[in-house]
């Protein structure tokens, strides 16, 4: 059930006539990161929630409702916190909303790791609000050869405890049905020392730890921390996942869109070209004709160019690469990859576990900057977030680039990667030594490699497509569309031709290339389709498609920035954007004419 | 004696960690004084230590692993359980 407000959240409190009706009841769902309760929250409400093997995917949090025992409940997917003592962001969100108050809480420990579970278990029954256990995780932690008793844990606890794994399902009935039986515990608020000596008490009694040995998984997981072996691992996983996602993302086109888009699309947009005549209207849906017929990469029309490169060139991509990266996140491959980037990135004034958003940011920098949130303060944030933005080419930057450098050669197109990179390093590092404010270190737990279960695989995937559909795809043909009708208006010509000087000299670059440059910073499809036909030199298609690489993906990732860091920073982060992006064309511009590359 | 000063595979028990928030996050995470730990690893240039506790791996910054102070424990040479890892230490 979506609220009616503002249809995105679940809550129910938006929901007209729901109001604070008594009958709902309000549970949450709370325990340490990375124990699973996501998918707790998936099963028991019927809907999604994002879940992963790396602690922090849920940051902000995600409601539903579910029925226990004839009732409807109010859920809350309670961000993981270690403790209630806040020590960053998603903590504070947890201590706050178990404040709020409850008529149930759900804790969820991972029965793997129960000495360190128990500090928030304990914290959240010393509130006094009625509690049910969830011993998560039952199947592996006999795998590892950790007994637990439950009866005995239940009477530490004073409330009933369920032996539960989430993933396949197995004790979520059980878990309903107890929800009735929640009790306040008798444990009352006590010291930090004192907790810890009832949690060694408990651990004492409850669980005994029997040795067993190292099997494959183990060796993979300490292979994955040498610092040859592991970055060697690191090198094979990234290359491997590119070759992975480029043969999907070829499949697709080829076998699918590709041939949708000619058979049905084209058929439809003749009509319409037919119907419209020669109109405005025609020339921003449709575009001009390319020798005499719709040209899908070239005419620039919204319903032509704008719809064929969003869903024919980017989607498929975007499809490939988040299989590809669901499935190194679920088998938690990413958190490994966090400590072979921090001595990097810890140069730049963010940590290693920046690496995670800077991933994502390779499929679509909207769902990258919103990763951010993992990272501990605000300076990191900014850091990480203007990285992703300047120097992480999303698919349809990837695709730009491509279809514009293809025909010059694999070096060229190979030459942005290492310039792109070579910026992110040296802006990274600018932003650290000039930015004020403090950056934390690096302290996660690295979990344990688990073979991701399919239908969280597909789940995941089908997620994170239906979040860059409904919102940065709307955002990005709305650019298109605006874009169209100020190039109708003329505006974008005069822009382009008080610029062009600024091109000439500093790029190197035709007059004609400011008009795609320009307007590129809020569509990046058009720059294809307007570079091709100006014949330019590789040498400046090189220096254009930097710039327009550099320069934010779309009009999403300025709307995405300004909510996630506000105006003043996402204008900051803007102007540190256009300065990199000249000051590196310029720079290539200077070494090709020095150089005499053409 | 601090957690970079010790061998990898040396196992070792935790006698104090640093004050503040970064304390804090350790304590969070369960590795706090009088935890027994087992070193895996340590990045070059200064990157993080890899450290298994009760079967689990974490990784600490270089900097913060230079504030944790470590005894390292004698393991008998008959001990029944001896972990050690599968890889050689130089790789």
């Amino acid at each position: 059930m979506r609220c009616g407000e503002c249809g995105r959240c679940f809550n129910i409190k938006h929901q007209p006539g729901n109001g604070e009706s008594p009958d709902i009841k309000r549970v949450l769902l709370m325990g340490n990161p990375n124990v699973g309760k996501s998918v707790f929250f998936s099963h028991l409400t019927g809907t999604q929630a994002l879940s992963s093997n790396y602690p922090g995917t849920t940051v902000g949090f995600t409601e539903g409702t579910m029925s226990y025992g004839g009732k409807y409940a109010h859920l809350i997917d309670v961000p993981g916190a270690y403790t209630l003592d806040p020590t960053n962001e998603a903590e504070e969100i947890a201590r706050r909303m178990l404040e709020d108050g409850a008529d149930i809480v759900i804790i969820v420990i991972d029965a793997t790791a129960l000495e360190r579970n128990l500090v928030m278990a304990l914290q959240v029954l010393e509130h006094g609000i009625p509690a049910v256990v969830a011993l998560n995780m039952v199947d592996e932690a006999r795998h590892r050869g950790i007994l637990i008793d439950i009866p005995q844990l239940e009477a530490a606890l004073g409330v009933p405890v369920v032996p539960t794994v989430a993933v396949t399902g197995q004790g979520l009935n059980s878990l309903t049905a107890k929800m009735s039986e929640a009790r306040v515990s008798n444990l009352k608020h006590m010291s930090k020392e004192k907790r810890w000596q009832v949690i060694g008490e408990i651990i004492a009694k409850v669980q005994i730890v029997t040795h067993r040995h190292h099997t494959m998984m183990d060796m993979l997981e300490d292979a994955s921390a040498r610092p040859v072996i592991g970055v060697i691992m690191g090198i094979i996983v990234l290359l491997l996942g590119f070759a992975v996602i480029r043969f999907i993302g070829e499949s697709i086109i080829s076998y699918i869109t590709d041939p949708v888009f000619e058979k049905l699309w084209i058929p439809v947009l003749d009509r319409l070209n037919a119907a419209l005549g020669d109109s405005h209207l025609r020339s921003i849906l449709i575009g001009q004709m390319v020798d005499g017929s719709i040209n899908l990469e070239q005419s620039l029309g919204v319903l032509s160019t704008g719809v064929y490169v969003e869903f024919g060139m980017v989607l498929p991509y975007i499809i490939a690469f988040y299989a590809g990266l669901s499935f190194l996140e679920d088998f938690g491959y990413l958190p490994r990859l966090a400590v072979i980037f921090d001595a990097l990135l810890h140069r730049f004034g963010i940590h290693g576990y920046a690496i995670i958003p800077t991933l994502l940011g390779f499929g679509c920098n909207v769902p990258g900057i919103l990763a951010t949130r993992v990272l501990e303060s605000d300076r990191e944030r900014f850091i990480a977030a203007t990285l992703i933005s300047v120097g992480i080419p999303c698919v349809s930057i990837q695709a730009m680039l491509s279809a514009t450098l293809g025909k010059f050669g694999l070096i060229y197109i190979g030459s942005v990667y290492v310039i792109m990179f070579v910026v992110w390093m040296i802006l990274g590092r600018i932003m650290h030594l000039t930015l004020s404010g403090f950056s934390p270190e690096l302290i996660v737990e690295i979990p344990p490699y688990r073979i991701p279960s399919f239908s969280a695989w597909r789940n995941k995937i089908w997620f994170r497509i239906k979040d860059f559909l409904c919102e940065a795809t709307p955002l990005v043909l709305l650019g298109i569309l605006l874009v169209n009708i100020l190039g109708n208006l003329g505006v974008m010509d005069w822009t382009a031709r008080m610029l062009s000087p600024l091109f000439e000299n500093m790029l190197g670059l035709p007059a004609a290339a400011a008009i795609p440059i320009v307007m590129g910073i809020f569509r990046k499809d058009i720059a294809m389709g307007l570079l091709i036909p100006l014949g330019l030199t590789a040498g400046q298609t090189l220096i254009a498609v930097v710039v327009l690489a550099m320069t934010f993906p779309c009009i999403a990732t300025f709307i995405i920035l300004w909510k996630e860091l506000g105006w003043k920073r996402m204008l900051l982060s803007s102007a540190i954007m256009l300065a990199a992006a000249l000051l590196t064309g310029s720079l290539l511009n200077m070494l090709f004419s020095i150089a005499h590359i053409k | 004696m601090n957690l970079l000063d010790i061998k990898n595979n040396d196992r070792a028990v935790i006698k104090s960690i640093p004050e503040g928030e970064a304390g804090e996050r350790l304590e969070a995470l369960g590795l706090r004084t009088g935890k027994e730990i087992q070193k895996i690893s340590g990045m070059p240039f200064e990157g993080p230590i890899t450290l298994m506790l009760d079967g689990r791996h974490f990784a600490v910054a270089h900097g913060i692993a230079e504030q944790i102070e470590v005894e390292t424990v004698h393991e008998n040479e008959n001990a029944s359980i001896k972990k050690s890892s599968a890889w050689p230490k130089f790789i």
